[in-house]
């Protein structure tokens, strides 16, 4: 009888080691409805410039050189960087609401040693990839954005994985497949924007919803 | 054989010393703070387990400043990290012994 109680007792110490192990250097409270707003949001933007780019005057494929110096205050590049910011803000607001009230539901920090991890191993991928994406820009070759971000995002997403639930790593693959993939199709960007940080951050918000939140 | 029982360190009896072991373990250091939020205990409980393992030179202590407010964060020492695995060893042991 003593020895089951001794049992009993060990295998709770190991839980207990287990879980503090685990919540101390994973942020879990990352919610599936983030990924789902996100998801919809950069959605949602693709079709704004979708809707756009029909227009004629807009040349997606170009550079500099061909076409002499642009002028950067082109008013269809202005639109396009604004309509981008918006999307990142508004599906960054959101992402961020659900998790905090994932987080506030587990009576866990959203601010923590975990949290902190993640986001530092996120920075420098993050950061490299918005260079890329600035110059591709002031240079005028607006076909290397797409393939910059979903890459670099992608490899930050890899990056964060480790302090966060593991399963984000696979959506990190596919964006820095994909962003490669679009360097092959320059007149596709828009769809495999559309693709990567859509439709996969729909498809990934909901497998996690299903998995962790339910 | 001998009892894997005995071979349980008696300063890891307590779940919060478990408690800030296991982070330790993981982490390269940890800040008060963090420590008291992931083991929820309160601050006066938090210290003096503390105490007792800088005593036995399990953990070290850091004090640092962010801007004016203070930073005290903590380390595991090679003979923390070397007890505790031998503790764990033990806890495996048992369960082992039983099945």
């Amino acid at each position: 009888m003593q020895q089951e109680d001794n049992k009993e007792a060990t295998l709770e110490a190991l839980e207990e080691i287990r879980n503090i192990m685990d919540r101390s250097v994973r942020f879990i409270s990352l919610s599936g409805w983030s990924g789902i707003w996100a998801g919809c949001t950069a959605l949602a933007g693709s079709f704004i410039a979708y809707r756009w780019m029909l227009n004629p005057d807009f040349k997606y494929i170009r550079t500099a050189f061909s076409e002499g110096s642009i002028n950067y205050f082109d008013p269809y590049i202005t639109r396009f960087i604004i309509l981008g910011i918006a999307v990142f803000i508004i599906a960054f607001a959101g992402g961020l609401f659900f998790t905090w009230k994932k987080a506030h539901r587990q009576q866990q920090q959203l601010w923590s040693n975990a949290s902190r991890q993640m986001l530092f191993h996120m920075f420098l991928p993050i950061f490299a990839g918005g260079i890329f994406t600035v110059m591709s820009v002031y240079y005028g070759c607006f076909m290397f954005i797409v393939p910059s971000c979903l890459a670099f995002y992608g490899l930050a997403l890899i990056g964060a994985s480790r302090h966060t639930l593991s399963d984000i790593r696979y959506l990190g693959m596919l964006d820095v497949t994909l962003g490669c993939a679009s360097l092959f199709l320059p007149a596709f960007g828009l769809l495999f924007w559309a693709t990567g940080f859509g439709l996969l951050h729909i498809l990934y918000g909901a497998v996690m919803w299903n998995k962790y939140d339910k | 054989m001998s009892n894997p029982i005995g071979q349980l360190n008696k300063i890891f009896d307590s779940r919060i010393r478990i408690g800030i072991m296991s982070a330790l373990m993981v982490n390269e250091n940890i800040n008060f703070n963090d420590l008291k939020s992931l083991i929820d205990v309160t601050d006066g409980n938090l210290a003096s387990h503390m105490k007792t393992l800088v005593e036995n030179d399990y953990i070290r202590v850091y004090k640092g400043f962010i801007g004016r407010k203070t930073n005290t964060t903590y380390m595991i020492t090679k003979t923390g990290e070397k007890a505790f695995r031998a503790h764990l060893d033990a806890l495996e042991k048992i369960i082992q012994g039983l099945n």
